[in-house]
């Protein structure tokens, strides 16, 4: 918490402007718009379009999608912030995570303790989804697994567990001191990843919920919890009582439509139908509203995917040009400064390298408290992160010039602008452009982790393609995004030829 | 009238400068001649404020240069360095011009002016159009002289400006420069380590060393009244070096 407070502190002071405009996504949102979130797996993300499309049926606001969002202290700050009006929640999740009373059980409870939060939520979904060991079936047979307490019977297992698992008091540290087990090897892996080590055999054992789609086509084992140490995880709808109340008919419509309606196995189900046949998520989510079975096959999904790229294509630019835009505005004078003033140039290089050493995922993240999800976050990490190379450049570019060219700039009587705008950044010109070239291509490969935070662009469908576990999504996300870099860089030795002064380009 | 008194200089623990003192006389070309690390350059630099004197004083016309007359005092200076100090991404024509963005001249004077200037120094329109890296070393030395001159200072300072040219250029570069410099009338110092151009182009001849003056008078005092041996050294080595001397 420290290292965010600094690191807030130093944002803040760095980007006193960019506040202003972001600060407008925290705010609640506007008439006759309700935000729906979601968390980025399968069944989140089902729930949740679930609920978007009663919404849009209602027809009292127009649902806005915010889904894929990386993490309950994700969601739980988006929702009370008002960033998002709803999404799909487990009670466990609630009890333990965001209201920190483990020891809630009726729902009654859980609402009354909401309520002070000023949200609310609806009675279960109809399922459970609890956190489960799953192994392969074969290998219980031969290994005789049937219950959690077996594996204490065969330390030598690795098991692949997802980073929340690993950490929760509720999850991996909890289990293991009530059963009294170990493994040989944990290591961190992500859900979809996880599926596929543990189905080729590379581990063991992993953490599931209990309506994963793949299991039963993976032939996975569930293992018994016969001490009963996973709570219980049911499905329910966390909202903002302010939503509920502005837009009761929607509320009642939601709560009519999917209390009680899921059971565990149509969950799995839908949970399979998006996952492993590759059915757009909207598809199956309209499907199960119809009260209907899904049809086989799945045409169009080449043209949707084509449509929805273009869209996120208009998205990317717009995070790349905008971010790197403000990284140029504000790193050409940083450079400037820290050319004239060597050592606070110092200080200030090194305070825009520190920011480069956080991981662009946890930067983003930081953003959240801050200035809430969607663009204006993922804009400001995005500006910070391009900042390094645009003012290391202009930096080295400027201190590399001749001294003599500077000294005669003196005798020739050029007032500071002047020199800075006849002599010294044309003279730095080939530095500067190589730094805006080298922030462009990097920010279009870390604007794909802006989707974690709900700020769109390609990464939409590579964090969507992660939880479905589905590749050809994953790569509709990653090619045009490799595609788009090479296209700046040849724009870019384009440009180089309006900037870079024709007296210092090689060749002409 | 410019003027040193013992003026010494170090930069960290070298000493550039040990108790220097001469004299450019208006209206003449003085030489500042010496090898490389004789403390030649460090005079100039003095002279143009870009350095401050540790002791002694520099004096241009009476006034001290200083963090307050530096200013006042460089606009009437004309500075010239070796390989002509152009700016690589501006044209000739515009290197030139830049001298002129300082007071701000009207296009129309700074073209009229840069024109006379062309005719002057031999150089062409299309040259002037060019950059720095497509014109020859003397072709570039020439623009540094026109960008020195488009003000018509009556200081001129030059620091080795001959240095970076062939043998051939650099002696026709000598001749044209002495022409100019009697033309012009102007107070001039010039920097070199090349006793031939100084012979050339000096009335009078300071010759340094190791930070200090050996001898200060015209060529022909240099040469038949030798202050020391290291005069004589200095002439000798100098001369052999050069098949076409004249002194030999």
């Amino acid at each position: 918490m420290r290292r965010l407070a600094v690191l807030a502190a130093l944002v803040s002071a760095l980007l006193p402007a960019t506040s202003l405009v972001t600060a407008r996504a925290v705010v609640a949102a506007p008439d006759g718009v309700i935000r729906v979130g979601s968390k980025s797996f399968t069944e989140s993300y089902l729930l949740a379009e679930m609920v978007a499309q009663v919404v849009e049926q209602v027809g009292e606001a127009r649902a806005e999608r915010r889904v894929g969002l990386g993490g309950t202290g994700l969601t739980q700050r988006a929702l009370e912030s008002g960033a998002i009006d709803v999404y799909p929640e487990y009670t466990g999740t609630i009890t333990r995570v965001i209201l920190k009373e483990p020891a809630l059980r009726t729902e009654e409870e859980i609402r009354a303790r909401l309520e002070p939060r000023r949200l609310t939520m609806s009675a279960s979904l109809g399922f459970a989804n609890t956190y489960a060991l799953a192994v392969r079936e074969e290998e219980a047979q031969r290994l005789g697994l049937r219950t959690i307490g077996d594996l204490g019977r065969h330390p030598d297992l690795t098991a692949a567990f997802t980073s929340g698992f690993i950490e929760r008091e509720d999850g991996w540290p909890g289990l293991r001191a009530r059963y009294g087990i170990g493994l040989a090897r944990v290591e961190v892996m992500e859900h979809a990843l996880a599926y596929r080590a543990v189905a080729s055999g590379q581990v063991d054992v992993m953490d599931v919920f209990s309506t994963d789609g793949q299991l039963e086509r993976l032939r996975l084992r569930l293992l018994e919890d016969e001490r009963h140490f996973f709570p219980d995880y049911a499905a329910v709808l966390l909202a903002r009582r302010e939503m509920t109340v502005r837009y009761p008919r929607t509320w009642a419509r939601l709560r009519e439509v999917l209390e009680g309606r899921l059971d565990a196995a149509r969950m799995a189900r839908l949970n399979a139908m998006a996952d492993l046949d590759g059915r757009p998520v909207a598809e199956v989510a309209a499907t199960f509203l119809a009260g209907r079975e899904p049809e086989p096959g799945g045409g169009g999904r080449g043209r949707a995917l084509l449509a929805e790229i273009a869209g996120l294509t208009r998205d990317h630019l717009l995070l790349v040009l905008v971010s790197v835009g403000a990284a140029v505005l504000l790193g050409i004078p940083m450079g400037v400064m820290a050319a004239r003033y060597r050592r606070a140039g110092q200080l200030e290089l090194s305070v825009i390298a520190m920011l480069q050493t956080v991981p662009a995922l946890a930067l983003l993240m930081f953003m959240i408290p801050l200035f809430g999800i969607g663009k204006g976050p993922a804009l400001v990490a995005l500006s910070l992160y391009a900042l390094l190379p645009v003012a290391r450049n202009t930096y080295a570019g400027l201190i590399a010039i001749d001294p003599t060219l500077l000294e005669i700039a003196w005798v020739l009587r050029l007032g500071r602008a002047r020199r800075l705008l006849r002599v010294e950044l044309p003279l730095a010109a080939i530095a500067i452009m190589a730094g805006v070239k080298t922030a462009v291509v990097t920010t279009v490969g870390t604007a794909t982790l802006a989707a974690f935070i709900g700020g769109g662009g390609y990464g939409t469908l590579i964090v969507r393609g992660l939880a479905l576990d589905d590749t050809v999504t994953i790569l509709a996300g990653a090619a045009p995004a490799a595609l788009m870099a090479l296209a700046f860089h040849a724009l870019f030795e384009l440009l180089d030829r309006v900037v870079i002064p024709r007296g210092l380009r090689s060749g002409g | 009238m410019i003027a040193l008194r013992e003026v010494t200089k170090r930069f960290g623990s070298t000493v550039a400068l040990a108790g220097v003192s001469l004299e450019a006389p208006p209206g003449a070309t003085h030489v500042l001649l010496g090898s490389s690390g004789s403390g030649k350059s460090t005079v100039l630099r003095l002279i143009l404020g870009l350095a401050t004197a540790d002791s002694g004083s520099v004096t241009v016309d009476g006034v001290p240069v200083d963090a307050s007359s530096r200013d006042r005092l460089v606009a009437r200076m004309g500075y010239v360095v070796q390989d002509g100090g152009l700016y690589p991404h501006l044209t000739a024509r515009d290197n030139v011009a830049l001298a002129a963005d300082a007071p701000g001249w009207p296009r129309a004077r700074v073209d009229a002016r840069v024109a006379e200037l062309a005719g002057m120094a031999g150089l062409d329109g299309a040259t002037l159009g060019r950059y720095p890296r497509e014109l020859s070393g003397g072709q570039r030395q020439r623009v540094g002289l026109m960008r020195a001159l488009l003000l018509d200072p009556p200081i001129l300072l030059l620091d080795e400006p001959l240095g970076a040219l062939d043998p051939i250029v650099r002696a026709e570069l000598q001749d044209q420069l002495g022409q100019l410099f009697a033309a012009l009338a102007k107070t001039v110092v010039l920097v070199t380590h090349d006793i031939r151009e100084a012979a050339r182009l000096g009335h009078t001849i300071t010759l340094m060393t190791g930070g200090r003056v050996v001898q200060h008078g015209t060529f022909a005092d240099l040469v038949e009244r030798p202050a020391t041996p290291f005069v004589r050294q200095f002439l000798t080595a100098q001369t052999l070096d050069a098949p076409a001397a004249p002194a030999r």
